[in-house]
């Protein structure tokens, strides 16, 4: 059985109920016949006890003296009443003083343990059928008669058994037709409970392929859960593809000059007749391989931030750990022999929820930001303040000029970055970043001396405690 | 009545009841069908066999190689015949039929009989049959039976009233000429006195004025009407109407009426004992007698009675429908059989017709 139910339950939402509606209707109509016959039977025996009192009584009280001698005429009317169960044979024993029989089935005895009552029912038999059986009591204190006569009246239980069944068979008629009702219902309720789903099926079936945007919620409130994660996937599914197509065509976009001015090179090469001119095309060529294989390099750590930011797992990162792992990670000793880079971080851990990977990429270019184009000394560190943590990179210099800073700024103002940045891709990678977090780049000159660049994340007070 | 060419092979009447001094033996028997049948299945019933062996005739014909034994009895004889052989569990009848109706639903009660049910014995009404032990097959009443000659037209009874009134005077001619059963002796006067005196407060009057007039109360049907006819009484008061018609039709002396403030219609009862030893064969007697041709042959035999049939049709001078009563077979008629309200109505009877029994 349990077999079949876990055979039968996954294959559909309406076999399930069907299935749980026939059990539960299986079960509650063997009840429901139990209860009912037990009623019946009850019902029955109540109701045909009271007839045959009836007509004891009715005998019992026809019963007259004459002549010292007990004598009757049986009342019609209590065979009347006894043929209301018109189908059952009557058995009648009238007793006298001495517990002889006076009139009636010698063949009806009272109760072994009971040959004494005088009054109440009790159950036996009539010419080997079951029989049910009244007695009622007269009290005579004639002259010439005294003591008790004793009226039994009973009957088969043909009556009383077909009332039972008749009870019992009305019954279950209703619980079918209630049963019926239920099925009914059920179908109805999962059509309608199935409605939303085939309208989001049949939504996203007949939607543009290229269409991201979230679906209809005005769902039943439990389907709205689906729904929404339905929607959340899309929307990452949307910000990837975005990115990936900006990706695609910054990329693009940024490598076409470098290479078209290396093809241009290589033509001047090509043309050129003077040997030491020929050295300082190369020479150029060179720098611009150089130039171009960093630039690959950013563009990768770019997708990769990318990446990262959409499909890994948040954690907890110290972001002076990412501080510190950028200053120990030392390349910028190499590259920059002449600059000062100092660690400026203090004891309080800073603490938010990204990934670590991302954070150094993004700190990397920011730093090399400030080694190329800013003044020693540079600092880099982590600071949590005003419930703002920020990783940051700080050189002596102005920053850039006031313009370009606020080209910079409308340009990482917006959600995604342009397309348009001409220069390196380090900006855009940090922004990426701190977007991908929660988080937003920040481009300020603290002093007139100082340039901070810098991602800075929220920080909930129960995160800072 | 017509004869017919018949399988008749026996006809033996006797009368053993004087020499045996027992009530219980039969009146008369008589084989139906052929000498070589292969089956024979024994019938007992009140019924006179010149009136009943037609219909019984018309099912042997129909029934190659089955014989019916019809024995006849007295209804009283053959109640405790019945009874005996019930409790005793010995093979006797297979079917029985009384016109003693209160002694067979007594039978029935006692678990006598075996249950049958077909088509046609679901088609028979519910008064005329109970828990499908007992069918009631015919439908004759009980009417009042005069000498056309000797009672004046306009003195004719049409109601008990009628007669009570005849009755009456001091010198009334009526007096001890009005005939009417012996109800110790015949189960059947019995059970009309016993359903008069539940159908009416008029009977107690009645049976009063009967005793005052001297009427006398005297054995069998047959005995009765040509009592009537040959002048002996004037009046018989409850005769069955199917053997005062069947007299009338071969002497018009006798006249026929249906009290019109009531008549009582009496359908004898058929049972199949469950000790029977045919009981399929007996059934299909029961069957035949409930299909159109067994109806026909009962009322060739005027035992359902076309009286009745002109009281249903609303003639003229015919008996209105109302004042018929079925003696229904319920267990309510087991009271005529009761020892003490027996004892209590005989002990009023005899009262009322002392020392005229046994005439």
């Amino acid at each position: 059985m349990s077999e079949f139910i876990h055979r039968m339950a996954p294959s559909s939402l309406t076999a399930r109920v069907a299935l749980g509606i026939t059990l539960l209707l299986m079960i509650g109509g063997v009840f429901v016949a139990i209860a009912a016959f037990a009623y019946g039977r009850e019902a029955a025996r109540t109701a045909y006890d009271r007839l045959l009192l009836g007509a004891a009584n009715d005998i019992a009280s026809a019963l007259t003296v004459q002549d010292g001698k007990p004598t009757i005429e049986l009342p019609v009317s209590a065979f009347e009443l006894l043929a209301l169960a018109p189908d059952d044979r009557i058995g009648y024993r009238i007793i006298g003083t001495e517990g002889q029989t006076l009139s009636g089935y010698d063949e009806i005895s009272l109760p072994v343990n009971r040959q004494e009552i005088s009054e109440g029912f009790f159950d036996g038999a009539f010419f080997h059928e079951p029989a049910r059986y009244v007695v009622v009591s007269r009290r005579f204190a004639e002259r010439t008669l005294n003591g008790t006569i004793r009226v039994v009246v009973g009957q088969t239980l043909n009556a009383r058994d077909a009332m039972a069944y008749d009870i019992t068979r009305k019954a279950l008629y209703v619980l079918a037709a209630s049963g019926f009702a239920m099925a009914l219902l059920a179908a109805l309720v999962v059509r309608s409970v199935l409605r939303p789903l085939e309208d989001i099926a049949g939504g996203l079936s007949a939607r543009d392929p290229h269409d991201l945007t979230p679906l209809d919620t005005e769902v039943p409130r439990e389907t709205e859960v689906m729904i929404s994660a339905l929607n959340g996937f899309m929307a990452r599914l949307d910000r990837q593809m975005n990115s990936m197509r900006h990706l695609i065509s910054d990329t693009a976009h940024q490598l076409r000059t470098p290479v078209a001015a290396l093809r241009a090179q290589a033509d001047l090469f090509t043309d050129e007749t003077d040997a030491s001119r020929k050295e300082r095309i190369v020479e150029r060529l060179q720098t611009r391989t150089a130039s171009l294989g960093r630039l690959l390099d950013q563009m990768l750590s770019q997708a990769l931030v990318i990446h990262r930011g959409d499909s890994v797992r948040r954690e907890c990162v110290d972001l002076r750990d990412i501080a510190l792992d950028v200053f120990e990670d030392g390349a910028h000793k190499v590259l920059f022999p002449e600059m000062d880079v100092i660690l400026d971080i203090g004891e309080t851990p800073v603490e938010v929820m990204a990934d670590a990977p991302s954070l150094k990429e993004a700190l990397k270019n920011l730093l090399n930001n400030a080694l190329s184009y800013g003044r020693s000394p540079v600092r880099i560190g982590a600071t949590l303040e005003n419930w703002t943590a920020s990783i940051w990179v700080e050189d002596a210099g102005p920053g850039p000029a006031d313009t370009v800073l606020a080209e910079l700024g409308d340009r990482f103002s917006q959600t995604t970055p342009s397309r348009k940045s001409g220069a390196g891709l380090g900006l855009a990678i940090a922004h990426s970043v701190a977007v991908s977090f929660g988080g937003r780049l920040s481009l300020e000159r603290t002093s007139m001396e100082t340039f901070r660049a810098g991602l800075v994340f929220a920080v909930t007070p129960e995160r800072a405690s | 009545m017509k004869t017919r060419p018949v399988f008749r092979t026996l006809l033996s009447a006797m009368l053993l009841s004087v020499l045996s001094g027992s009530i219980q033996a039969q009146e008369m028997v008589e084989i139906f069908g052929p000498e070589n049948a292969t089956q024979t299945i024994l019938l007992r019933s009140t019924t006179d066999i010149s009136v009943f062996g037609p219909v019984v005739e018309d099912f042997v014909e129909t029934r190659p190689g089955l014989a019916v034994r019809y024995e006849q009895w007295g209804s009283n004889g053959l109640y405790h015949l019945t009874k005996q052989e019930c409790h005793e569990g010995t093979p006797g009848a297979d079917l029985v039929i009384s016109s003693g109706v209160h002694q067979m639903v007594q039978l029935v009660n006692e678990a006598c009989a075996w249950r049958y049910v077909s088509r046609l014995t679901e088609q028979v009404p519910d008064a005329l049959r109970w828990r499908d032990e007992l069918w009631g097959i015919t439908r004759e009443p009980a009417v009042m039976v005069y000498n056309r000659d000797l009672v004046p037209v306009d003195e004719v009874p049409k109601t008990r009233f009628d007669l009570l009134d005849l009755l009456r005077p001091a010198d009334t001619p009526y007096e001890g000429r009005v005939a009417t059963y012996d109800i110790e002796v015949s189960g059947l006067g019995y059970l009309f006195a016993f359903a008069d005196s539940q159908e009416a407060s008029t009977f107690g009057a009645l049976q009063e004025s009967l005793g005052r007039g001297n009427a006398v109360s005297t054995c069998c049907s047959a005995d009765i009407i040509r009592g009537v006819a040959e002048g002996t009484y004037l009046i018989a008061y409850n005769v069955l109407g199917s053997y005062a018609q069947g007299y009338q039709q071969e002497d018009d002396r006798v006249g026929i009426i249906l009290p019109s403030d009531y008549t009582l219609v009496l359908s004898r009862a058929l049972l199949i004992p469950k000790q029977a030893e045919h009981k399929d064969r007996a059934a299909e007697f029961l069957d035949f007698l409930l299909s159109p041709q067994g109806t026909l042959a009962l009322k060739d035999a005027l035992l359902i009675s076309p009286l009745l049939e002109a009281a249903e049709e609303n003639r003229r001078d015919a008996l209105s429908p109302t004042a018929m009563r079925p003696i229904g077979l319920s267990p309510a008629l087991m009271v005529a059989l009761d020892t003490l309200t027996r004892e209590t109505f005989l002990r009023r009877w005899r009262a009322t017709f002392p020392g005229q029994r046994g005439d």
